[in-house]
């Protein structure tokens, strides 16, 4: 029984935006600074922040400042609040009373909020050891970068001596040094894949300099011991099946939307991404609702996140104000034939702003491919691309070929070739 | 009020011990613990209660329909059952009637099926039906296409296995029971009428004994020189899906039983998660308790041919156990009065419907032993914390967060926990020994991330109170 209790506080708001991470907090800050009214973000953790206030390293902020996680995240939550927004953190939003209502609750308790828009900014999460399907033993010392981070950089915790990481996206070099501040000893890097997906410089430091090996082509396919991790089977490209000695295992990447709230509330998901599918102003199917962020695409930077969150402010600010109107249900969808994953945006909507980029994914290395998009058998666009299509890593589309998309014909595809 | 998990044991002899914390042997706890003038020992190898099969199974209240009729199991299931029922109202044990639907996929499934009404009625179940392939399809939209009809077996339920055998253990200790944990028995003799017991702690010394060691129950018979039955472990793999996946299915969908088992069930779980398994794999050794990759592919792939959608959700946990079987149908409890103890063996799968039965029927045989009970009272009242989907949660309820804030500050997102739940379980009198015991308390962890956003908080929680501070 998850409806309404007695007790519960309502209130009205013009915008509610739920996550408190980068794209949340650059459309709150956007949006009460242009004058959308009353902001309110809302975010279930106890510091607002998101995923950058565990990640001690630098490298956030605009270009040229080289802020550290936290530092990004405090700067963000300032920005938000300076503008006007207001930020409510330890603020959890339990589902939805209605098309822009929802149902949240505190230490203040239980509160329903009505918002003339509702923005997700829900983010992803690191898909866990189980969701993954790795058998074996239930011991303690198995991990996400996420957790190992918190436990780490926000708790003081130890985390374990001897370490494996699963995965090579830029996340698993962030686990690297997570592990070592912890005072762990990292003995390996373990990705399925022929090659690291983080930059070269990033992944031959920590293989030269830091002298951890990078496995390739290998798979996790059993966790040993109980209690504690005693170790971890691989199978190898080659076939060979070998134990690695450790207490600790991080599974890294693999990211999956946060879109329970999205699902609950009948939102439609893209296929590709489990995200909410959006078009270019961010706009989900649901009148009234936008998303943004990592929710949408599991996971890009906190930059991109940011960047899209002003963009959406944009869009919200034209809802608010403008005609009223969303764009029907059955929009134009955009979809991906192997081996690229997803596209953002998913849908085509009439009256939406042609996106300047769309974000691909790939579920494999790619050298130099060509990018084609065709929409019931016509070729809108092809795109030579000179860089390495990288798996867990943007890959960007030009959205040129969108006056060229006929609104009643069928899905526009994007393939390789 | 004792619960120990280090140190040396008592001195003085107990009127009974009984080893083995597991559902059963907790639920005869506490139905000696109802007869005060008895001292109870509880004796536990692990360092919490429920740690082997009794954590690791399908979480079904059988109403025991296809059980062999006349067998002790028939009746210890329909006694147990209605038991268990009535007090997990009583305590607040999560628990769901959704009943069960055996389905048909082929024709001589179909045929089987009015063989099995019949002898669930012989088990005393008279409400089953027959549902043609319209109705089941109404009843479960999501089930595969193909089904020719289904047997509805309308009391079968679904119940939080991890309450009950607490909220045994506690009431137990509640009323006087002492619970040592971390005391594996290895040995045991007679010794100027009393058996003693040797354990990894040092030596306990009682009356009467009660063997309720699960798995184990073999090698502490044989301690008491009884070679009656071997226990042979039987793995069951299941995997657990998301509570979004939660709405494919509302009861519980069993498949028509053969020769070689119950087979793959699907059901609902009291949080509102979807369960699929059990795999039954005759092993050897009896800590086998690991998911094989042969074992989750052959459950996916029995899953897809049932409820199709379901495969497409995220998994939120693998777990396997192990059932006791010993080779004989029927359960192996069996008094032996110039012992004065009474073995409690071969409970397989049933152990947790059956679980308040058995207890009955324990304190029956020890009596007949020559145990004076004494009278019966009744025992502290007990509240178990409201984790069932069907419940409210605290962080939903304004005049507990009014009352006390933790309620309201929601640490574990994904299953709701607060801060105060936490708080309350590390506090209990049978607190947890780890961090996957505080989560079998409370659901912190147990959701979709498995402690990606918050297994640092809830472990910073655990470790600063298992280091003697108030948290």
């Amino acid at each position: 029984m998850n409806g309404p209790v007695n007790g519960t506080v309502s209130r009205v708001v013009d915008v509610l935006v739920v996550g408190a991470g980068p794209a949340g907090l650059a459309a709150a800050a956007r949006l009460a600074a242009r004058g959308a009214g009353r902001v309110l973000v809302l975010d279930r953790e106890q510091q607002p922040g998101g995923v950058p206030r565990h990640c001690e390293h630098r490298g956030f902020g605009p270009p040229g400042r080289r802020w550290t996680g936290p530092e990004y995240a405090a700067r963000a939550a300032e920005a938000a609040v300076g503008a006007g927004a207001e930020l409510r953190t330890g603020a959890t939003v339990l589902g939805w009373a209605g098309p822009h209502t929802l149902d949240t609750t505190g230490p203040e308790g239980p509160e329903r909020i009505t918002a003339r828009a509702v923005v997700l900014a829900t983010g992803a999460r690191e898909r866990s050891r189980s969701a993954r399907l790795v058998p074996g033993t239930r011991p303690a010392g198995v991990l996400t970068t996420g957790e190992l981070q918190q436990a780490v950089y926000l708790y003081g915790r130890p985390v374990g001596r001897r370490a494996v990481i699963v995965g090579a996206e830029p996340v698993a070099y962030a686990a690297l040094d997570a592990l070592r501040r912890a005072g762990a000893r990292p003995l390996a890097m373990v990705t399925g894949l022929p090659r690291s997906q983080a930059p070269l410089a990033r992944a031959q430091r920590a293989r030269l300099l830091g002298g951890v090996p990078l496995l390739t082509g290998a798979q996790v396919t059993e966790l040993l011991g109980r209690p504690r991790l005693t170790g971890i089977r691989l199978r190898r490209g080659d076939g060979r099946s070998t134990v690695l000695a450790c207490d600790t295992v991080v599974f890294t990447g693999d990211f999956t939307p946060e879109n329970e709230l999205a699902r609950r509330g009948g939102i439609t998901l893209d296929a590709g991404t489990r995200g909410p599918a959006v078009d270019a102003a961010f706009r989900t199917a649901q009148p009234g609702v936008f998303a943004v962020g990592s929710v949408l695409h599991a996971a890009e930077s906190a930059r991109v996140a940011a960047h899209e969150g002003a963009l959406a402010a944009r869009s919200v600010l034209r809802h608010l104000t403008g005609p009223a109107g969303w764009p029907d249900a059955d929009a134009v969808t955009v979809r991906t034939e192997l081996p690229l994953r997803w596209s953002v945006p998913n849908r085509l909507t009439p009256g939406a702003p042609v996106a300047g980029t769309f974000l691909l994914r790939t579920h494999r290395f790619l050298t130099r491919p060509t990018l084609r998009v065709t929409q019931d058998g016509r070729t809108l666009h092809r795109e030579r691309h000179h860089r390495t299509a990288v798996p867990g890593r943007p890959v960007p589309l030009a959205g040129v070929w969108i006056p060229r998309v006929d609104p009643d014909g069928g899905p526009v595809w994007v393939g390789v070739g | 009020m004792t619960v120990t998990t280090t140190g040396p044991l008592p001195n003085a002899p107990y009127d009974v011990a009984v080893i083995g914390a597991g559902v059963v042997g907790t639920a005869v706890a506490r139905e000696l613990a109802r007869h005060r003038a008895l001292r109870i020992a509880l004796v536990e190898a692990a360092h919490d209660v429920g740690e082997g099969t009794s954590k690791a199974n399908t979480a079904i209240l059988h109403t025991g329909f296809d059980a062999v009729p006349g067998s002790l199991e028939s009746r210890l299931m329909a006694d147990g059952s209605h038991r268990l029922a009535r007090y997990a109202a009583e305590t607040g044990i999560p628990v769901e009637r959704v009943g069960a639907l055996l389905v048909a996929w082929n024709e001589e499934q179909r045929a089987a099926l009015p063989e099995l009404a019949a002898k669930a009625g012989r088990n005393g179940r008279h409400d089953t039906r027959l549902l043609t392939p319209g109705e089941l399809y109404t009843r479960e939209p999501h089930l595969a296409p193909g089904a020719l009809g289904a047997l509805e077996v309308p009391g079968e339920s679904i119940v939080c296995p991890w309450s009950t055998t607490l909220a045994y253990a506690t009431q137990a200790v509640l009323a006087g029971t002492d619970l040592h944990l971390g005391c594996r028995v290895t040995g045991i003799r007679e010794r100027a009428g009393h058996h003693e017991l040797r354990c990894a702690r040092g030596v306990l010394r009682a009356r009467y004994l009660v063997n309720a060691a699960g798995l184990a129950a073999d090698t502490v018979d044989g301690m008491l020189g009884h070679h009656d039955f071997t226990v042979t472990p039987r793995r069951g793999q299941l995997i657990v899906f998301d509570t979004l996946a939660g709405d494919l299915v509302r009861h519980i969908l069993l498949p028509v039983p053969t020769a070689l088992g119950k087979g793959v069930l699907v059901a609902p779980t009291v949080y509102g998660n979807v369960l699929l398994g059990p795999t039954a794999e005759d092993l050897d050794d009896k800590r086998a308790t690991e998911s094989t990759a042969d074992g989750l592919a052959a459950l996916r792939a029995k899953g897809r041919g049932i409820l199709p959608a379901l495969l497409d959700e995220e998994v939120t946990a693998v777990y396997a156990g192990l059932r006791a079987a010993t080779g004989h149908e029927d359960y192996r409890i069996r008094a032996h009065p110039a012992q004065r103890s009474v073995t409690v063996g071969g409970i397989r799968s049933t152990g947790l419907t059956a679980s308040m039965g058995i207890a009955a029927h324990v304190t029956g045989l020890l009596a007949d032993t020559g145990l004076v009970l004494g009278e019966p009272r009744d025992l502290p009242p007990l509240r178990m914390p409201p984790l069932g989907r069907r419940a409210v949660r605290p962080c939903r309820q304004a005049a507990l967060v009014a009352a006390d804030p933790e309620y309201g500050t929601v640490v574990c997102h994904c299953e709701l926990v607060s801060r105060a739940e936490i708080r309350d379980a590390l506090a209990a009198p049978l607190p947890p020994h780890s961090v996957a015991g505080l989560r079998r308390r409370t659901r912190a962890g147990a959701g979709r991330c498995q402690g990606a956003y918050c297994g640092a908080a809830v472990t910073d929680l655990f470790e600063r109170s298992d280091a003697g501070e108030r948290v």
